[in-house]
């Protein structure tokens, strides 16, 4: 495995690096990369999902992230090569023959309310709070993360975990807001994190779903 | 001039702060007693002032000012003039006025400071301006830009949120020169890359201010930092809708080889985390999604123009010399429900009607 110390660069450098690493692999293998920033921690992902390798991320402590990325064998990075043109989710092959255990789409995460439990409401978000930390510490991810009613407010402007959400997104946890919530409660134009999404798709994400976690 | 300007981590426009975090700033800031002479504020989202002293004539008054985006001293200063420059054009405005923002370190050579100060003294003189003074304070990096004071008629000042549904969207000068500018700084863009780019930025939108203004345009933004649907997003502001073609867009071309190498901006990426949710993106390669992103330093005019005039207005913009299309239009918010509650739709052609 190659370490790439990426701490202080600002971007480009963190992917200009990792690339540079990538490529003296020459061939599979795996990269570590570090950074100090979250939007450093995207800007790799973006980059994994475009030319399909896997990756996880984790946030070691304020100002440190580790990111992994693992290059299959079909995968040689090719500089001129532009990468596969559609965008998203092939990365599921990839990740399948490499055998990272891939639980997320089969968990689906739901939350209802921006309190956790019922009874105290400086308690109850609170606790909210550290069960969405707690979820982004996780080895296996959800694959989505269902808000509505009161947790609606949660994907919104002065949410408290919206940097815990970000950096589950920025993992491929997807993230979908109920709109009728939003409009409900007039957040619509405060939405900072995720889609927009109707009941037919929270009904169907729940049925599909192998768990449902609600805390 | 052979002296370079010492790399600083994010020069131009990708070094403006998130529009996230600045709108939770701002939304706080008291606003005291309204003063109904302050005809357009930062409750528009505008860049810009814009103050009534008589019925016919209204000051603009605009400040802008980054760190080096270019290693040459006088291009770059040319670049933060015609930057700040612009935001008086994009009201419709005449400028009149303008002050030196300097930073510079004092230990560095200060022919590099004349040069950056004279290709901005140019621009603001192109411009139709006078360079009236300046402050300048000592510091760890190089930054330059100016304060600039214009007039415009307060009846034909240019909001950037009075658009109208059917209006056409045109842009003035082509997308990506901040993704070449970050390539150019990891050493992998190409000299012509940079020539088209550094010719974008230091072109003044001037000319095309003054033809927006011979015809009846609804509104009008420059498009910098937040990128083209950043800038679009503010024009919507909540109550119109936009489609977007991205073959219609004009984007200087090795921008997109340097996106597929992913050669981004932190900035980039911050204005995809503010504004992915507002865009329905309709089968759009990422490398144009990446440049549609793009933190523009001195961008060029998105103007919102009433559709029947869109075609003689192109007309003028072409004879001026500039590269400017006709990039989408502007719908009513009930079209939301059509593009599934996004504000924003991106496909790749025109429909044919």
């Amino acid at each position: 495995m190659l370490k790439v110390n990426a701490m202080g660069d600002a971007c480009p450098i963190p992917v200009v690096k990792t690339k540079q690493a990538i490529r003296e692999l020459n061939g599979s293998g795996e990269v570590e990369v570090l950074v100090d920033n979250e939007i450093a921690v995207q800007n790799l992902t973006k980059m994994a999902k475009q030319k399909g390798y896997a990756i996880r991320s984790s946030k070691l402590e304020e100002g440190k992230f580790q990111v992994n990325l693992v290059i299959a064998d079909e995968n040689p990075e090719v500089s001129g090569n532009a990468g596969n043109d559609g965008h998203g989710e092939e990365t599921e092959n990839s990740e399948e023959t490499i055998c990272i255990p891939d639980q997320r789409k089969r968990t689906v995460v739901v939350i209802s309310s921006n309190q956790m439990g019922h009874g105290d409401e400086v308690l109850g978000k609170m606790l909210m709070k550290g069960f969405i930390f707690a979820l982004t510490q996780q080895d296996a991810l959800p694959g989505t993360i269902l808000f509505y009613n009161g947790g609606a407010f949660l994907t919104c402007e002065e949410s408290a975990s919206l940097e815990d959400l970000r950096l589950l997104e920025s993992q491929g946890v997807e993230i979908l807001t109920c709109g009728t919530c939003l409009n409900h409660y007039g957040l619509a134009d405060k939405l900072k994190i995720g889609g927009v999404t109707n009941m037919y798709e929270i009904t169907e994400k729940m049925m599909q779903a192998e768990s449902i976690v609600k805390p | 001039m052979g002296e370079k300007i010492e790399f600083c981590r994010g020069g131009g426009c990708t070094a403006k702060l998130g529009p996230g975090i600045l709108n939770r700033v701002l939304e706080r800031l008291p606003k005291g007693p309204r003063d109904e002479n302050l005809l357009i504020g930062y409750d528009s989202r505008d860049d810009a002032a814009v103050y009534r002293i008589s019925d016919d004539t209204a000051i603009v008054q605009t400040l802008d000012f980054f760190p080096p985006m270019v290693d040459d001293p006088y291009t770059f200063g040319q670049i933060a003039a015609a930057n700040a420059l612009s935001d008086i054009f994009a009201m419709g405005g005449d400028v009149k006025t303008a002050l030196n923002i300097v930073c510079f370190p004092e230990k560095m050579d200060l022919n590099i400071l004349g040069a950056i100060m004279q290709g901005g003294a140019e621009k603001v003189i192109e411009a139709g301006g006078t360079l009236a003074g300046g402050h300048s304070i000592a510091d760890q990096d190089v930054k330059y830009g100016l304060s600039v004071t214009g007039v415009v008629n307060p009846n034909r000042a240019l909001a950037n949120n009075s658009g109208q549904p059917g209006d056409k969207l045109i842009l003035t000068k082509p997308l990506g020169v901040g993704i070449i500018c970050t390539a150019n700084r990891v050493g992998e863009a190409s000299k012509e890359a940079m020539e088209a780019a550094v010719n974008s930025m230091t072109k003044l939108n001037r000319s095309a201010s003054e033809i927006f203004r011979r015809h009846p345009i609804h509104a009008c933004t420059d498009v910098t930092g937040f990128g083209l649907l950043g800038h679009l997003h503010e024009m919507l502001d909540g109550k119109l809708t936009a489609v977007i073609y991205a073959k219609e867009v004009p984007v200087i071309s090795q921008a997109f080889t340097y996106a597929d190498d992913f050669l981004l901006t932190a900035a980039g990426q911050r204005n995809r985390n503010h504004m992915e949710s507002y865009v329905d993106f309709r089968e759009i390669s990422f490398a144009m999604e990446e440049v549609l992103f793009d933190p523009q330093t001195s961008g060029g005019l998105l103007a919102a123009v009433p559709p029947e005039a869109a075609e003689e207005i192109l007309a003028e913009l072409g004879e001026a010399g500039l590269e400017a299309k006709v990039i989408g239009a502007l719908g009513d918010v009930k079209e939301n429900i059509k593009s599934g509650g996004k504000e924003i739709v991106v496909m790749e052609n025109q429909p044919l009607i």
